[in-house]
């Protein structure tokens, strides 16, 4: 049976794939830093040592070279570096945005501290903030490259807002720097864009002003871009069907972490955008069986077809050992391969329909 | 006379180094919180982080000197979550907020423990003559935050949980003043007939000290019958939070009065913002212009929350005009 194909996410398929059907391989963004890079850093910021900021960016150039590589080693169809460059995905943004200032670490639980920034002017774009990493990466790799870029509701609910009458207001605000490094960051040739929304979900109603926030973030961006949207660790019933009204090409959602159960929330009504599935848990440091994934992977063949799936981890994956990071992501692929081969020779059941519940 | 009283509802940030020691000294995991019988070291490091806090306190002249709880990793749900008859499990999250804290499971009965009095023992040392404030979750909040595997019943595990708080309770040194935090009461509302009990759980606390007892409430403002309630409790005073819900507030305060005293959340525990003094004052007076009858005894100013969610300097300087914003209405009031 030959697959139905999917255009915008399709643009994205290697030449030549050797399976008719295709499942889109990728990352949510983060990977573990090589522990020199962290040694690097901390020469750096050793006021005592010679070991200056150009010695600096030399180290996190060869580490996005390295790690890009290692997304292409393990046969990822779109890579990204790592995040090689960011140190959180609030404060690396906060430090580069006008009208953010850092007051010191807060606790978010146990001994695990953020420094959250507090908004206490208008907030202002100035310098771009990620052409020069997605330039870098694009230059480093012949394949596809996604840009990950946290959410104006993230940026606004993880910060202190002394300047905004209420946090929607400041979401609005930050939606519109958003949508002006998105246009740059297309200027220099990104076609896959995921926005980094984790606080959604963690709020009840917070699916409205995310939704207001997006459709401004994508106005003026082309349709041919793709334009993914993850979200982890949150209550899903809070924002579904709500999000598919969302002006997004896809869902990446966290779904191996609770064992998928969560899926039932997305099969009524029908999933109607493309769904970006976590297929390995990124809190188990142990690397899942090809065998596991591939049941994963079927999960998502539960919710849409063939053609409007990708697979990915659960979340950024920073916080493994790197081999471990490396297996899932190999594992990944491979398992993603098998599927698509069991689909070509149709011995993959992808009906669909929903069976009533009992009692109905 | 109306008496101003500057306080807190405790559970302050740790001090920047302390974050940095304690990190090192007990880890970044789950497994890694506090046990109740850590060892020197770490016990060391709080109780210089204990010094700390006291000391700027008593520095700025803040009424009511509280021991910091530095130590509730878990926030609220520490008394619990150090009990030997309790396991903690998952991390789970800390209301609409973005923290965390263990999920406390009990599984046996909830014998004296003490961990909690013998941090107000530490602080009663360091805080020589000066008014001390003893801090608990109130029992219904508690009961909210854990989980039941022993006592199977609702009811009755409210009333275990009130009796356990009213035995550490029994231990404490001398307090001059107990805040009793309930934010459950607004955020998860007893439903109806169990406000009562939630009522007489907080009445079973409140009567195990001689302290003056504030039940603090926060994240919005009490539903009325709720409210209505809770002034049934033998206790001396409602907190109420002024930053997240005025109009509620004052309705419940029109409607059903209040008790002899009130504690006014009037600074933002969650907002690295600093009130003026004169703004906080200004906010006190703006809730009495609303009420028929005005003549407290005893108001205590103080944030609407815990201010662990604040950068250290930015606590600081929220105690600092909490203090300040005390003695400006003081002199105005005489």
């Amino acid at each position: 049976m030959s697959p139905e194909t999917n255009e915008n996410r399709d643009q994205f398929r290697p030449e030549g794939h050797d399976n008719d059907h295709f499942i889109l391989t990728t990352v949510v963004g983060s990977y573990p830093k090589p522990k020199w890079l962290n040694r690097a850093k901390e020469l750096y910021e050793d006021p005592d040592h010679k070991f200056d900021a150009e010695d600096y960016e030399e180290a996190t150039d060869d580490a996005a070279r390295l790690i890009t590589e290692e997304h292409e080693r393990a046969g990822l169809d779109v890579v990204v570096d790592g995040e090689m460059r960011r140190n959180e995905m609030v404060e690396f943004f906060a430090h580069r945005i006008q009208g953010y200032e850092f007051n010191g670490p807060v606790k978010v639980w146990g001994h695990n501290y953020f420094d959250k920034p507090s908004v206490v002017s208008d907030v202002e774009y100035t310098d771009s903030w990620l052409v020069d990493e997605y330039e870098f990466t694009a230059s480093a790799t012949d394949r596809p490259v996604k840009v990950p870029i946290t959410g104006p509701y993230t940026l606004a609910n993880w910060s202190f807002n002394e300047a905004y009458e209420d946090d929607d207001e400041l979401t609005l605000a930050l939606a519109g720097l958003v949508n002006e490094e998105i246009e740059k960051l297309v200027d220099a040739g990104a076609r896959y864009i995921q926005i980094d929304e984790p606080a959604l979900a963690t709020t009840p109603d917070d699916h409205a002003i995310v939704g207001e926030a997006l459709e401004q973030i994508v106005a003026d961006i082309p349709e041919e871009v793709r334009i993914g949207l993850h979200v982890c660790y949150g209550d899903y019933s809070r924002i579904y069907p709500e999000i598919l009204e969302y002006p997004v090409d896809e869902f990446d959602l966290e779904l191996a972490n609770g064992d998928y159960d969560q899926l039932e929330v997305f099969k009524d009504p029908e999933f109607t955008a493309d769904l970006a599935l976590g297929v390995t848990d990124v809190h188990v440091a142990e690397v899942e069986s090809v065998a596991q994934i591939e049941r994963n992977i079927k999960k998502g063949l539960e919710i849409v077809p063939p053609e409007q799936l990708v697979v990915s981890p659960d979340c950024g994956v920073k916080l493994l050992p790197r081999e471990v990071a490396y297996g899932k992501m190999a594992n990944m692929v491979e398992a993603a391969r098998n599927v698509e081969a069991k689909l070509d020779a149709g011995e993959i059941d992808v009906d669909r329909s929903v069976t009533p519940p009992a009692d109905d | 006379m109306t008496a101003y009283v500057s306080t807190t509802p405790g559970l302050f940030p740790l001090p920047d180094w302390a974050k940095d020691e304690l990190s090192e000294l007990k880890g970044h995991q789950k497994h890694d919180l506090i046990s109740g019988d850590e060892g020197e070291e770490i016990a060391d490091a709080y109780e210089r982080g204990r010094a700390e806090v006291v000391g700027h306190q008593l520095e700025v002249g803040l009424d009511r000197v509280s021991e910091g709880q530095l130590r509730w990793d878990d926030m609220l749900a520490h008394p619990l979550a150090v009990h030997e008859n309790v396991d903690t499990r998952g991390i789970v999250r800390y209301y609409d907020n973005n923290n965390f804290y263990r999920d406390p499971v009990v599984t046996g009965d909830l014998t004296f423990s003490g961990d909690v009095g013998a941090e107000l023992e530490a602080a009663a040392e360091l805080a020589d003559d000066a008014s001390l404030q003893a801090v608990l979750p109130g029992p219904y909040s508690l009961a909210e935050l854990a989980s039941d595997e022993h006592y199977n019943d609702d009811a009755d595990f409210l009333a275990a949980i009130a009796d356990f708080l009213a035995g550490e309770l029994e231990a404490f040194p001398d307090h001059e003043t107990l805040f009793l935090l309930e934010p459950s009461l607004v955020t998860d509302a007893p439903s109806e007939g169990f406000d009562e009990r939630a009522s007489e759980a907080i009445d079973t606390v409140a009567a195990a000290t001689d302290a003056d007892v504030v039940t603090h409430t926060y994240w919005g403002a009490l539903e009325e019958k709720v409210y209505a309630h809770l002034l049934d409790a033998d206790i001396d005073a409602v907190g109420f939070d002024f930053v997240t819900e005025q109009e509620d507030s004052i309705y419940n305060l029109q409607e059903y009065g209040a008790t002899d005293d009130i504690a006014l959340g009037l600074v933002d525990g969650q907002n690295t913002l600093v009130e003026e003094p004169e703004a906080i004052r200004d906010r006190a007076e703006w809730v009495f212009d609303k009420l028929p009858v005005t003549d407290f005894d005893t108001v205590y100013l103080t944030t609407n929350t815990e201010t662990f969610y604040l950068p250290y300097a930015k606590y600081e300087a929220k105690l600092e005009a909490l203090a300040a914003a005390a003695e400006l209405s003081e002199v105005k009031a005489t």
